[in-house]
């Protein structure tokens, strides 16, 4: 290849440019990361009255009462997955995971031999799965039709069928793959745990008015925190009369108050962490546990801040008060109006 | 001067009923056997979806890479009518057109994808929108852009009809329109790079960042550009017209720089977040990230300016790798690159394939229609006056 001294000159110029224009770009791409990283618009407070559950995994027995309650309440048929269909006649409700008939499930981790509950090593340990009815939630944020919103009293995040279009962008979004679509069905609808607050004869939540040691317990958000932070404090092995039922704040501001009389057990290994308390913006519904609860199948590595908090920080930025594209619409249409008057468009046929 | 110009364009003429026509047609009666089941049994009975993967080929590729595929005229209006670039007057037309394909029928898959279709109004009425949700921004701006794109392209039909009038009244205000026909693109093709932000962790580090939204506008851009290019090229060889190969390697030009600027914002961007090193892992995730930035840079050697005119066939392949690279972005965002968590799996089932074949089949087969029966494209005369009148060095190749 044979270059002459002015394609040399040009060689070298393009690549000084491509150069700088690298630079330049690295530097951009670094910045608007930064900047982009600023865009998150301010964390969601909880509501004042917010509900939750309280799932200690270390109380759960694995009856599976809850989730028998769970679907008698809300009306739903027996489950029955492939895999079971040889030896289960269809009368037997053996739901794996969430779906459009189950709106909690209790699940199993085993390791090893199985020796000893709560042990991450040759142990086992139980997870209820059901809605966490996040603070800050992704599903209300994105759907478009505000068929998913959270109720601004109790804070529970509520499902309206007869606004849903089907778009399934909950499910997409759901951190925790909560909302669930019955695509077995013509005329499908989403499904989600809502704390029973759609079922008129339920005061509290069926799962929790059951279960029988209390490891599903229904109450405030604020007090079931505090019994969470009390038991992690205790030491393992130590006897204390866990509450059952319901957990709510007394009206006269004393002691929490309990409706049912407490089981007395001693007090297991738990983690020192209350999962749904700092991840991804808070959850209104918290966990304990023996083991870690990436091992549950919950979400671990996730940051403090809401994803939701994120998106909004950009769309807000981007579009607050339409500002920003009215400009750009205004100088598209001046410089498209010059441009019709130099082409004389009249004259084209 | 090149922007003072007089296209003339004619329909095409021909037989429509062609044998690739009823290929297309066949194809086309196959996916509404599938849709036929899809609208009585639920969506369950024809598409591999689920909980884990609630989004499938429909959404992926029949909307996002269906309407990138649709930018064609956003890309152009961009240079003919906003930078003032006139000489690339001849490929508005059939630029609009394929947009306007490009955006009904990913308006379509997503009726065919709602669960609960029959509601999919609830989207235009005001006292439901939930003003957060980046869906909504992108519907409706999907909506009112399909409308634009009927105004911009109505000049075709009116002139077809002999409505003068009407068209030259249509003329005072079509500016509108024109600012409005790349606005509502800048905005929706951006949200839909924003829609996946709030994924967070369920999306790879490789593909999740706060700049998905300008990362999917330029991606958009390259691809309107490379999707006239390939039709212009395709429509000289298979109508045997010649090729307006001075205008497109302009328009490669400008793809090429845009392409750096994508290559080069997202490996910044993954170099100061740090995420890079996912690159380096023995996953699904790394060998497609890897695929897909080759056939970008694969697409970038091959555009960029060199001192020699391009050859009809480098202009061509540069133009389908572009847009098999810009395919495949979209495709590791929404699909790929997205991982619900243990225990799901999704490969889109016969019915999809079909139904998303279908689609396709039915554009191209629009589109024939549209360019043999209406004014279009540019007479061949009206080209080659251009052509050897503005540059006479040039030579129209075929």
């Amino acid at each position: 290849m044979t270059l002459n001294r002015r394609d040399f000159l040009k060689l070298a110029a393009a690549e000084g440019a491509t150069g700088a224009a690298a630079v330049t770009a690295v530097t951009a791409g670094g910045s608007a990361t930064a900047i982009a990283q600023d865009l998150r618009r301010d964390p969601r407070p909880m509501p004042e009255d917010a509900v939750g559950l309280l799932y200690d995994s270390t109380l759960c027995i694995g009856c599976r009462a809850c989730q028998v309650a769970c679907k008698r309440a809300n009306g739903m048929p027996v489950e029955v997955p492939e895999q079971y269909e040889a030896w289960n006649g269809g009368t037997w409700d053996t739901p794996t995971d969430l779906s459009g008939d189950t709106l909690t499930v209790i699940q199993v981790y085993q390791d090893g031999t199985m020796e000893q509950k709560d042990r991450e090593v040759d142990g086992y340990a139980f997870v209820k799965r059901q809605c966490m009815h996040c603070t800050d939630a992704s599903c209300v944020s994105v759907c478009p039709v505000s068929a998913m919103t959270k109720d601004p009293q109790t804070g529970i995040v509520t499902h309206h069928p007869e606004r849903c279009i089907g778009c399934r962008y909950c499910v997409l979004a759901c951190p925790f793959n909560v909302p669930r679509y019955e695509f077995d069905e013509a005329f499908g609808q989403i499904q989600k745990c809502q704390l029973c607050s759609n079922l008129p004869d339920q005061d509290i939540p069926a799962c929790a008015d059951v279960c029988p040691t209390g490891a599903t317990l229904f109450g405030h958000t604020d007090v079931l925190q505090a019994e969470a932070q009390r038991r992690l404090a205790m030491a393992p092995g130590e006897t204390y009369a866990f509450p059952r039922g319901t957990l709510l704040r007394a009206e006269d501001g004393g002691a929490p108050v309990t409706d049912r009389a407490r089981q007395v057990a001693p007090v297991a290994h738990y983690r020192q962490d209350i999962y749904g308390e700092e991840i991804l913006g808070s959850t209104q519904c918290r966990m304990l546990a023996g083991v870690p609860f990436g091992l549950l199948g919950l979400p671990e590595d996730v940051p403090t801040t809401s994803y939701a908090s994120i998106t909004e920080g950009i769309q807000h930025t981007l579009y607050r008060y339409m500002v920003a594209p009215m400009l750009l619409l205004a100088g598209l249409v001046v410089f498209a109006y010059r441009s019709s008057r130099r082409h004389r468009p009249e004259d084209w046929d | 001067m090149a922007d003072v110009r007089t296209p003339k364009h004619a329909a095409l003429g021909g037989r429509i009923l062609t044998g690739p026509f009823i290929v297309l047609a066949a194809l086309a009666l196959i996916a509404t056997y599938f849709l036929v089941q899809r609208f009585v049994f639920g969506l369950g009975a024809v598409t591999n979806l689920s909980d884990g993967y609630p989004w499938g080929i429909w959404i992926a590729i029949d909307l996002v890479v269906g309407t990138a595929f649709g930018c064609a005229g956003y890309a152009i209006a961009l240079l003919v009518y906003i930078l003032n670039r006139g000489e690339y007057h001849p490929l508005v037309r059939p630029a609009l057109l394929a947009s306007l394909f490009g955006y009904a029928l990913g308006g379509l898959s997503v009726l065919i994808d709602l669960g609960r279709y029959w509601q999919g109004y609830n989207m235009f009425l005001p006292w439901l929108s939930q003003y957060n949700s980046v869906m909504l921004e992108t519907a409706l701006c999907i909506a009112a852009y399909l409308t634009v794109l009927m105004v911009e392209f109505s000049p075709v039909f009116l002139e077809k009809l002999g409505m003068r009038n009407v068209r030259q009244k249509l003329d005072r205000v079509l500016f509108i329109f024109i600012g409005l026909g790349v606005l509502l693109p800048t905005m929706h093709q951006s949200s839909m790079g924003t829609i996946l932000v709030i994924l967070g962790h369920q999306l790879s580090p490789l593909w999740q960042t706060q700049l998905l939204p300008l990362l999917f506008l330029v991606s958009a851009l390259f691809m309107g550009f490379a999707i006239v290019v390939f039709e212009a090229v395709l429509a000289s060889i298979g109508f045997r017209r010649p090729m307006e190969t001075f205008i497109l390697n302009r328009l490669c030009t400008a793809m090429a720089w845009l392409l750096l600027g994508f290559l080069v914002l997202r490996l910044a961007d993954l170099v100061f977040s740090g995420n890079i090193s996912f690159a380096f892992a023995a996953t699904l995730d790394a060998v497609m990230f890897w695929v897909e930035s080759a056939l970008h840079l694969a697409a970038l050697i091959l555009l960029w300016p060199r001192s020699s005119r391009p050859s009809a066939l480098r202009l061509f392949l540069s133009a389908l790798l572009l847009l098999v690279a810009g395919t495949l972005y979209r495709v590791d965002c929404y699909l790929i690159g997205y991982h619900p968590g243990d225990g799901w799996f999704y490969f889109p089932s016969v019915g999809e394939i079909m139904v998303t074949v279908g689609i396709f089949s039915l554009e191209v087969m629009l589109y024939l229609v549209f360019v043999k029966r209406l004014p279009v494209l540019e007479t061949v005369e009206a080209a080659y006056r251009e052509e050897h009148a503005e540059h006479p060095e040039g030579t129209a190749s075929a």
